[in-house]
């Protein structure tokens, strides 16, 4: 009787593109809002993923990554004293200004890696080498700077010169690496001549990024590191999810995304929910004939579930694959963010899921009630 | 038709609450329906003989009285019992024919056989075959919306018939078809579901059919107030 339910349902056509219409929207606009969001997430986290360091020491009211209070250049002894410390390096992290050839300017993301190990350099070069960053006035730049030149009418390549705070910086290098959540460009330089393009302070020290010997975990070296006094240590994951959890709270970013994501949730109730209670109500006569042809209760609420839930699964479908696309498509543009781990769609399954049942709930309710006797009304 | 009896209703008492009273449809209705016989059921509007209908057929249950279908005692059955007696015994022609407007005509009426189990290839099968008996060779891909009515009810037929049940329950079968139409479909329906081990049972107030019956039961009021081997005796009465 399932084939039968799947005729009756695909070729009233109206209904069923209704219905798949409704809850594959509802899946796109879901899906599509949460890779989004956890695209903007994955932005906010974009220095930690770069680095990628075991273990991050800050100053000690730091709440998460893209908050930089300066610190003593001291402190990068005080953690390698700590027991358990394989090494442990100074990275340097502040936004500059950089004067570009006509003039124009374009705030930039300095990033100062250490002069000797270049710990935390890009993994993913596009031209030219990381250890040319040792030459005099070399800079690295990421792909975003590239493109952000570009639009300035600027082209960079290797050998490109421009200015930060009005210091002479060479393209040696360019790379690809995660962008920033504020779409500022990388510009990687070693730690001694990221100091020089900084304004001149007494603290310039942004973090002390350290790794555990062998033996020891990360936790465990963070949780040593962490009793010294004005530090505090974090374990790259734990800085990870500090960080989105820090923009979860303070930001409108979770509102206005939920806020969309659950008028996709009521959108396919009402839409899928009201279509497929017309539907179910407009066979109410046929389901009374097969009960009284002697189809059994559980019979037929197989044949609303599976209608229902095909239903379900065919607008899921389209509705991820048109969230797949669109990201695939904004992927290679690199904005608006997008990231689809394998819970959003995991997620999405589940709404659509809760909607089919509850679509199929109230048909199945009026199916249980139904007196077969009807038929002969 | 032989003498052995096929269904039994005795002092069947049927009422339906209406706000605070209760309507009484049965009041001690009583017949008797032989195999190899058409027994029609006649009366005005709301006399009950739908009501009647529905409960020998188990749609429906009743509060007084007694009903056996092939020695079978509905009143003792539980609702599964009931459910799968229907599906292997009874076959159903409804006034509006009830025929799925998205199946086609052989799907429609391969649906008892799927009902009970059968595979879909061997019920299209053997519903081919039965709508070749009525003349729907040619329609078995048509949608009912492609039929006349007295197509679509031959369909119904059709489907009544396909899972060779022992018993065919009829209400207004000629309702909503034109005088030929309707002729025809009873010609059809006294050659090809009337057999010595079956009984057809049909509700109607279309006295153009009444020379089809064997036997006709006249309602009045919830009773039955007689019966006539004869309808020309009904047309005395």
């Amino acid at each position: 009787m399932l084939n039968i339910a799947l005729k009756m349902l695909f070729r009233d056509s109206a209904k069923y593109a209704m219905l798949v219409c409704g809850l594959a929207f509802c899946s796109l606009l879901m899906c599509q809002q949460s890779s989004v969001f956890c695209g903007l997430m994955m932005w906010t986290t974009a220095t930690v993923r770069n680095i990628g360091a075991p273990v991050w020491v800050v100053d000690a009211k730091v709440e998460q990554a893209n908050e930089v209070i300066p610190m003593r250049q001291i402190e990068v002894d005080r953690v390698r004293s700590v027991q358990g410390v394989a090494w442990a390096v100074p990275l340097y992290i502040g936004i500059e200004q950089a004067r570009l050839g006509d003039g124009s300017f374009q705030n930039v993301q300095v990033v100062g890696l250490d002069t000797g190990t270049l710990t935390g350099r890009p993994m993913n070069m596009t031209a030219g080498r990381i250890e040319d960053l040792r030459l005099p006035d070399s800079v690295v730049v990421d792909q975003v700077a590239v493109e952000k030149f570009r639009r300035k009418g600027i082209k960079i390549e290797l050998g490109t010169t421009f200015e930060i705070n009005d210091k002479a910086a060479r393209v040696v290098g360019i790379c690809r690496v995660s962008r920033s959540f504020l779409g500022q460009p990388y510009i990687y330089t070693t730690y001694d001549r990221a100091l020089q393009y900084a304004k001149p302070s007494r603290k310039q020290l942004s973090y002390v990024l350290a790794a555990p010997m062998p033996g020891i975990s990360a936790k465990e070296l963070a949780a040593r590191i962490d009793k010294l006094d004005g530090v505090r240590a974090i374990e790259r994951d734990d800085l990870f999810w500090m960080t989105i959890r820090w923009y979860i709270k303070n930001t409108g970013i979770p509102i206005s995304f939920g806020t969309v994501v659950i008028l996709g949730l009521i959108v396919g109730v009402a839409i899928a929910g009201q279509t497929f209670y017309l539907f179910v109500h407009d066979n109410l006569r046929f389901l009374a004939a097969f009960k009284a042809m002697g189809a059994r209760n559980s019979t037929l609420a197989a044949m609303v579930l599976a209608q229902a839930f095909s239903v379900g699964f065919i607008g899921y479908g389209i509705g991820v694959g048109l969230a797949a696309w669109f990201g695939n498509t904004v992927l290679a543009k690199e904005a608006p963010p997008f990231f689809m781990p394998w819970q959003v769609p995991a997620f999405v399954a589940c709404v659509i899921l809760f909607i089919c049942s509850f679509s199929a709930l109230i048909g199945l309710a009026k199916v249980m009630r139904l007196e077969p006797a009807v038929v002969f009304r | 038709m032989n003498n052995k009896i096929a269904v039994r209703v005795e002092n069947v008492v049927k009422s339906f609450s209406g706000g605070d009273s209760r309507v009484f449809a049965l009041k001690g209705a009583s017949l008797e329906a032989r195999f190899g016989e058409i027994l029609m059921i006649v009366g005005p509007s709301g006399c009950g003989k739908t009501t009647l209908l529905s409960v020998i057929c188990g749609t429906l249950k009743f509060e007084e009285g007694k009903i056996t279908v092939f020695d079978k005692d509905l009143g003792k059955m539980r609702n599964g019992e009931i459910t799968r007696f229907r599906r292997e015994n009874i076959g159903f022609i409804f006034q509006q024919f009830n025929l799925i407007p998205t199946l086609t005509a052989v799907e429609n009426v391969s649906i008892p056989l799927i009902l009970q189990g059968r595979p879909t290839a061997e019920a299209e099968k053997k519903a081919r075959a039965v709508l070749e008996e009525v003349g729907l060779g040619e329609k078995f891909k048509s949608y009912p919306n492609q039929l006349s009515g007295g197509q679509q009810q031959r369909v119904a037929i059709s489907r009544a018939l396909v899972h060779e049940p022992r018993l065919i329950i009829c209400d207004e079968p000629t309702a909503a078809l034109d005088s030929a139409s309707g002729h025809k479909t009873l010609e059809l329906l006294k050659a090809s579901a009337l057999k010595p081990d079956r009984c057809v049972i049909i509700v109607t107030h279309d006295s153009r059919i009444y020379p089809f019956a064997d036997r006709i039961v006249q309602m009045d009021d919830g009773h039955v107030i007689g019966h006539f081997d004869d309808h020309t005796q009904l047309q005395h009465a």
